[in-house]
């Protein structure tokens, strides 16, 4: 019951705030209070989930299946994370505006809400159709507000991401339909039926590739992210949290879900490349980092880094390995909104990003250099901060898989603390320049935004037991589809 | 067991003043954010005391030996059933040791500031940064298990960054907690990749465990080898690297002399008595692992502390800022402790260097934190950490001069001072082991007493140089300190390590072996003498020597030009050769090439734009033959 009000909720709004005019106040005001019901109802069935944690908690309206098909919403631990992690960042991006959206306010946040909307679905939907279909809906309120909103060049780097994702995602579609194909009996295209499908491996090797392709575009996993330093810098700020913060998760979630349970005898033979890529996109992202200037672009690789390794531990397909995907998922997600959120604080200050233009900024804002310190050393895998534990045990899975592998993906821990602390350095202390002399201090809406950041940041760190309480009955299921 | 648990307060303690200090910052007027803190630490370092008496003496049955307990344990996390992280309390003779070494020296660091720091910006953020520090160490050396260890470990590190970076205006003194904190960071990897070996070959991360000489883990650690060394040593290197980048060992010693931009009571806390010597705990904490399981590893050790002694004693004899002094000097004797414990056997008598060592960790402490604090009493008064700037000012600074005297005695082996007795053993362990080791630390000893001495007639003799103001003693609140770590200096040598930390827990009989005691003293009169001829009166001497031995005078004065290498290394070729071009790369080819393919299609669209009729139903049915044809092609040719 309640997994329909989570979907329908956003829906409905987003539909009424397309439906209304620019109510300058009223707009972002309904639109966080939608993605606040929203983030109520799904701790609602998290607390649910927690009570009886092997029932699915399901939804399938009777009314689609007389409209000839089945829809069809349902939770393991992986989409409870991830549906967490959704509705908890939607109400702090959809509140850390600082007035870029005024123009067409009411599409702004209709976007914003449809977007939600999508990536629930993705996340519960237990049907491989819908799954699709909620892949590409979630696809199309990004494209505009990366082009409608967005920066220079907009308009020739929004159309590049398009075709990459949509290339990516008709190879997926053209998989689906042959799994479909496969499946016994009267065909559907329930998870369950998918899992069910024995595939000879030649077959499974194209299968692999296919979705492969579309994931690994979404994530992405080196070569496949040119796309992505370019849409970050350019996308307004709130749209690149929600690409780097939650959509880049739907490819991860793709493979635990897909490719992993699906194509064992592939993974067997191709996985090994599949880590090699993101092995070498961990290090390749962190050594351009190093030399960026632009605070965001800088913030982009350090995200390019940090999924990569993710990628890889998935890949490894050892229980470490997939447990701290799920939580690096989750911390990823949190730290890097937090991130950007401060690169945005700085511009809305400063009006550059450039970090040769800044310094000094301690100074004059301590209370901002203390919570982006946090954040700082949060994604740099400190001790007690949230990406500690999931960097631990995504390396501990990797080391599993192949020593070699994890000693060179271990690097991304040095690696990231040269150029964070470096740009920590350049931005935040020094001498205070011309960009940075009027700079003050957070307004309370920043320090509401960054409260709750700071917040998972420390939770994760000191006491991640709920987290891994979820994520483990999800990650033995997985490898049990798929021993 | 549990009548130790109390001691879950010494680490709380400090971490609850982090807390609130650190919350309240703004609202805790003049010095009342530092009196918090001291109070906290007092608070500590009684229950410290107090648990080495009750460990050491009161719960103690004689003729017995020492074992290891845990006071406390909880599980953090339950992983799976193999791999369970817990953080706990371990009371054994070396912690203990460690809980009274911290909390004195940070007692006194923490006194002491309150009148070094008097007035500076931010005066209770440095107590709240004190607090953490003194929380991350307590939690390092009490650890149960490596897993502990390393949370803490990094830690220590990251509060150590924030109280060199105090200066944070300062771009010197940013740049080098940056280099600190990345520098060790570097060797924490190594730590890392080590505690992920020896846990996947042995189970376990726990130290009761790992360490039992009957028990299973190092009973399992012969097993397979690569490139000649078993995988344990190996892993044990690697766990060495880790400390190594602590302790400041070559070649990851670089961040040390930098890091002296701190203030001079951080380094007193952190650079001379605590964070440095974490590698020397660490080595100690696995010894019974490194001595059964991997003598190869240990070996490494030994080498690695030898030459790190003698290099840094030689850079120390030829630098003229008064805390890079102290700075090499300290690497000098971690050098020796890490040699100690290299050469050192396990159990009884063998255990020597392993006693000798941790007893020098806990005079060293002793009288380099009162150097460091005697060195911060003179800048305090001079306003410059450059000895060419200092002279005659034992006249202005007389608890200073006398206090300083009785550090540099105690380092030069003189007896009865304490650093005699420690270095003494340490001599005898390395004679008993490896002859070569044994010279270069007698080398060493007179190179030690040479440079401390030259640089304490710089600084309180000579002539008096145009200060801004006459200068002055510290107030009270500073010189106590100094004199209480004096008292520490001359008796401590007086303890009976050799009943009380032993590698196996068991006491054995330990004498001073005159054959070695007395030519150590003759090597240590003489470098006194040396540097008084050439520097109690300011002569042409110096200059002269130093021109004899131009380029070698030249090349230690530069420190050997190792930061340069590594400037080189980062600098030009990461960032110059590998970063910038893999950028480019990143922007022409890999994107160029993705454009390229675009491009392609573009072009094979527009041959085919036929098409593009713009009628639907002619799209739907090109996008379903196409779809068809697909799945064909799959079913059938695939």
């Amino acid at each position: 019951m309640f997994m329909g009000f989570l979907i329908s909720v956003p829906l409905v709004f987003s539909l009424l705030l397309f439906a209304t005019k620019d109510y300058a106040a009223w707009n972002k005001k309904i639109a966080l209070a939608a993605s606040l019901v929203t983030f109520v109802i799904s701790v609602g069935i998290l607390l649910q989930y927690l009570a009886n944690p092997s029932g699915y908690p399901a939804f399938h309206p009777d009314i689609f299946r007389s409209l000839g098909f089945e829809f069809s919403l349902g939770l393991d631990g992986l989409s409870m994370l991830l549906v967490m992690l959704t509705t908890f960042l939607f109400p702090i991006i959809i509140y850390s505006g600082f007035g870029k959206e005024k123009s067409h306010r009411s599409s702004f946040f209709g976007l914003i809400l449809l977007m939600e909307m999508a990536l629930i679905g993705v996340f519960t939907t237990t049907d491989i159709l819908l799954f699709y279909i909620f892949w590409e809906i979630a696809l199309i309120p990004i494209f505009f507000v990366a082009i409608l909103w967005g920066g220079e060049n907009a308009r020739a780097i929004t159309f590049k991401f398009f075709m990459y994702t949509l290339v990516g995602g008709l190879f997926m579609l053209a998989a689906i339909v042959y799994l479909y194909v496969q499946t016994p009996g009267p065909h559907t295209f329930a998870f369950s039926e998918f899992y069910k499908v024995v595939l000879d491996p030649h077959a499974q090797k194209w299968l692999f590739l296919a979705f492969f392709l579309a994931f690994a575009i979404k994530i992405p996993v080196f070569p496949f992210h040119t796309w992505q330093p370019d849409l970050y810098f350019t996308a307004p700020t709130q749209g690149t949290m929600l690409l780097a913060g939650i959509m880049l998760k739907m490819g991860v979630y793709g493979l635990l879900r897909f490719v992993l349970p699906l194509f064992p005898d592939a993974l067997n033979d191709l996985g090994i490349y599949a880590i090699l890529l993101s092995v070498t996109g961990i290090i390749y992202a962190s050594v351009i980092a190093i030399r960026q200037n632009e605070l965001k672009r800088l913030i982009a690789y350090s995200s390019l880094a940090h999924v990569g390794l993710i990628a890889a531990g998935v890949f490894s397909r050892t229980f470490y390995g997939l447990e701290g995907a799920m939580i690096q998922m989750i911390s990823h997600g949190v730290n890097i909104v937090g991130l950007f959120f401060c690169y945005e604080i700085i511009v809305r200050r400063t009006k550059t990003g450039a970090i040769s233009s800044l310094g000094g900024i301690a100074t004059k804002a301590p209370v901002f250099a203390a919570f982006f310190m946090i954040i700082m050393l949060g994604s740099i895998s400190l001790p007690l901060t949230n990406s500690f534990i999931g960097e631990f045990l995504l390396l501990l899975g990797l080391f599993e898989y192949n020593a070699w592998l994890a000693a060179i993906a271990g690097l991304t821990i040095i690696l990231g603390a040269v150029y964070m602390l470096w740009m920590y350095q350049r931005t935040m202390y020094g001498e205070v320049k011309e960009a940075t002399a009027g700079f003050t201090d957070l307004t309370r809406q920043e320090i509401i935004v960054l409260v709750p950041i700071v917040a998972i940041i420390l939770w994760i760190g000191i006491y991640p037991h709920l987290f891994l309480q979820i994520a483990e009955p999800a990650v033995r299921s997985i490898l049990v589809i798929h021993p | 067991m549990s009548s130790y648990a109390y001691t879950l307060l010494i680490p709380l303690i400090p971490f609850f003043v982090f807390v609130c200090v650190g919350m309240a910052e703004d609202k805790l007027k003049g010095k009342l954010g530092g009196l918090i803190g001291t109070a906290g630490l007092g608070i500590a370092t009684f229950l410290s005391y107090y648990t080495a008496f009750k460990y050491f003496v009161a719960d103690h049955v004689a003729g017995t030996g020492y074992t290891s307990l845990k006071a406390f344990e909880l599980t953090w996390l339950h992983l799976t059933d193999k791999l369970t992280i817990n953080l706990g309390i371990l009371i054994d003779p070396i912690s203990v040791m460690m809980l009274v070494v911290i909390t004195t020296v940070s007692f006194m660091v923490h006194i002491y500031s309150l009148g070094y720091m008097e007035g500076e910006r931010g005066f209770a953020r440095f107590y709240a940064f004190l607090s953490l520090f003194s929380f991350s160490m307590l939690g390092l050396v009490l650890a149960t298990n490596l897993f502990q260890m390393y949370i803490f470990w990094e830690l220590v590190g990251v509060s150590s960054f924030l109280l060199i970076g105090y200066y944070y205006e300062k771009p010197s003194a940013f740049s080098a907690a940056k280099k600190a904190f990345i520098v060790t960071r570097f060797a924490d990897l190594g730590f890392l990749i080590g505690i992920l070996i020896l846990s996947f070959n042995t189970g376990t991360f726990d130290f009761k465990e790992l360490t039992n000489p009957h028990g299973v883990a190092i009973a399992s650690m012969g097993g397979a080898a690569f490139m000649g060394l078993s995988v344990i040593t190996w892993a044990l290197i690697f766990i060495f690297i880790g400390g190594a980048g602590k302790s400041a060992m070559f070649p990851l010693h670089i961040w040390l002399p930098d890091a002296m931009e701190g203030p001079t009571p951080v380094s007193a806390l952190i650079h001379a008595a605590t964070m440095v010597v974490a590698g020397v705990y660490l080595v100690a904490r696995l010894f019974p692992v490194y001595a059964l399981g991997g003598p190869d590893a240990l070996h490494v050790v030994a080498w690695v502390g030898g030459f790190t002694s003698l290099f840094a004693a030689v850079i120390a004899t030829t630098q003229t800022d008064i805390k890079r002094v102290l700075a090499f000097s300290t690497m000098s004797q971690i050098g020796y402790m890490m040699l100690s414990l290299g050469v050192s056997g396990y159990g009884g008598e063998e255990g020597l260097g392993f006693m000798a060592s941790n007893f020098h960790l806990f005079t060293h402490a002793m009288f380099k934190a009162l150097l460091f604090l005697g060195a911060g009493a003179v800048i305090h008064a001079v306003h410059s950490n450059d000895m060419n700037e200092m002279g005659g000012l034992r006249k202005y600074l007389p608890i200073t001069h006398m206090t300083f005297l009785i550090a540099c005695l105690t380092i030069a082996g003189i007896p009865p001072f304490s650093g005699f007795f420690s270095k003494d053993e340490i001599l005898a362990a390395a004679f008993n082991s490896n002859k070569i080791l044994f010279g270069i630390e007698y080398f060493v000893a007179g190179l030690t007493a040479f440079y401390m001495f030259r640089l304490y007639y710089n600084i309180f003799w000579g002539k008096d140089r145009h200060y801004h103001h006459t200068p002055h003693e510290a107030p009270l609140v500073m010189t106590i300190p100094l004199m209480i770590l004096a008292f520490g200096s001359v008796f401590s040598g007086f303890l009976p390590f050799h009943n009380l930390v032993t590698s196996d827990g068991l006491g054995f009989e330990s004498h001073i072996d005159w054959m070695i005691a007395i030519p150590s003293i003759l090597v240590g009169v003489v470098g006194i003498a040396i540097a008084t001829v050439m520097y109690k009166k300011e002569t042409a001497l110096p200059d002269k020597v130093a021109g004899t031995f131009k380029y070698m005078y030249k090349w230690a004065f530069h420190k050997f030009y190792i930061d340069e290498v590594y400037l080189f290394v980062t600098k030009k070729i990461i960032f110059n050769y590998i970063s910038r071009p893999v950028a480019w790369f990143d922007r022409h080819i890999v994107d160029g090439t993705m454009n390229g393919i675009a491009g392609l299609v573009q072009f094979a669209s527009v041959s085919i734009k036929g098409l593009q009729s713009g009628r639907v139903q002619q799209y739907a049915f090109v996008f379903v033959t196409g779809a068809i044809a697909l799945v064909l092609i799959y079913v059938y040719v695939l």
